[in-house]
């Protein structure tokens, strides 16, 4: 049912804009970690990870690309758009930290887009629905890799618990900023085509709670969120990724395998 | 260290992978994992991204009781003179199918 992306793409594009931004910073900063891994079975789970992320990106990006109308490509979209442009979560492009923190990263996300793209793949939308229904068990696999890591972080040692628990603490003011819902997705929702922020929100926190409770760590209480990466109001360290991940196309633009 | 297999890596395990559903699991490494979920899981990331199988053991190493490379003589070399215990003495009528 294509006639729901047609009637007008701008919303449309900036929704898919921001799943493909999710995947791909998220993926940049996993792969930060290849050949670093703090041991080599976790350097290859987070490279398989990342590599995932960045392959639901390039999907996303030619759907998003094709919402613009403009005969952009993913890596126009992915390489040629500056800070403010990108639509990502806050939470995403947080710098890895210890491992600790890159998991519980990756794990506050994943329960969102376990969520999100379970929803998604009843979308109205053909396409969203069919990039959904492909990523799904991926992302059930990424969630349970994450969730694994919790549970044993949490309920390892103490100094486990405590650079996990911090991590939380530093990372819980991010998590609204997933689920900020733009002026321009209200019709969406209304039309059965992307899911009501609302309705993550309430599964995401049960989910969090019970599986920090078994890990023996604190949900943090409510507190002040930090929010703006829809209005292109990201945190500072998001510019530093795209310096050192856009380079190559702002150096030598157009450069291809030969 | 009371375990040499134990370090701060996890203990070591070995991993066996079944390509296909009915023929039998086949040896395919090891790696290191704090207990038996985690080495299921790091297994299918380091042995099976290539789709390379359908069902994972993971036994920790030193569950395993390995011939010694020093008894190879007495366990091995016995069998090497008696080339009648392969079925190779007789004709195959034809016809017999699955041989």
């Amino acid at each position: 049912m294509i006639p729901v992306a047609d009637k007008n793409n701008e919303p449309l594009f900036h929704y898919v804009l921001r799943l493909a931004d999710n995947c791909l910073i998220l993926g940049h900063r996993l792969s930060e970690w290849c050949g670093k891994g703090p041991q080599l079975e976790e350097d290859i789970a987070l490279i398989n990870i990342a590599l995932d992320h960045i392959g639901r990106a390039r999907s996303l990006y030619d759907y998003a690309a094709l919402l613009q109308g403009l005969h952009k490509t993913q890596d126009d979209l992915a390489y040629r758009r500056d800070a403010w442009d990108f639509k990502n979560n806050l939470l995403l492009e947080q710098t890895n930290g210890d491992y600790a923190k890159t998991i519980v990263r990756s794990f506050l996300y994943d329960v969102f887009a376990h969520s999100q793209y379970r929803a998604l793949a009843s979308s109205k939308d053909e396409t969203l629905k069919a990039i959904a229904e492909k990523s799904n068990k991926e992302i059930a696999y990424h969630l349970v890799h994450s969730k694994e890591w919790i549970l044993r972080l949490g309920d390892g040692t103490s100094e486990s618990n405590t650079r996990t628990q911090q991590a939380l603490n530093e990372l819980w003011k991010y998590t609204g900023d997933l689920f900020v819902c733009t002026p321009s997705e209200g019709p969406l929702i209304g039309l059965g085509v992307i899911p009501d922020p609302e309705t993550l929100k309430s599964h995401w926190h049960n989910d969090v709670q019970a599986i920090l409770d078994e890990a023996g760590l604190v949900k943090p209480a409510a507190t002040f969120m930090q929010s703006g990466s829809q209005e292109g109001k990201h945190t500072e360290h998001l510019g530093y990724l795209l310096a050192e991940m856009q380079f190559l196309q702002r150096a030598y633009p157009d450069a291809v395998w030969d | 260290m009371d375990n040499p297999q134990k370090s701060d890596q996890g203990m070591l395990w070995e991993v066996f992978i079944q390509a296909s559903p009915g023929i039998p699991h086949k040896h395919a490494g090891s790696l290191h994992a704090t207990d038996a979920r985690m080495a299921l899981l790091s297994a299918r990331d380091v042995y099976t991204r290539r789709s390379e199988g359908v069902n994972i053991w993971v036994v920790p190493s030193d569950a395993i009781t390995a011939s010694s490379p020093d008894e190879a003589g007495s366990f091995f070399e016995p069998s090497n003179d008696k080339p009648y215990r392969h079925p190779t003495f007789y004709v195959v009528p034809q016809g017999v199918k699955h041989l």
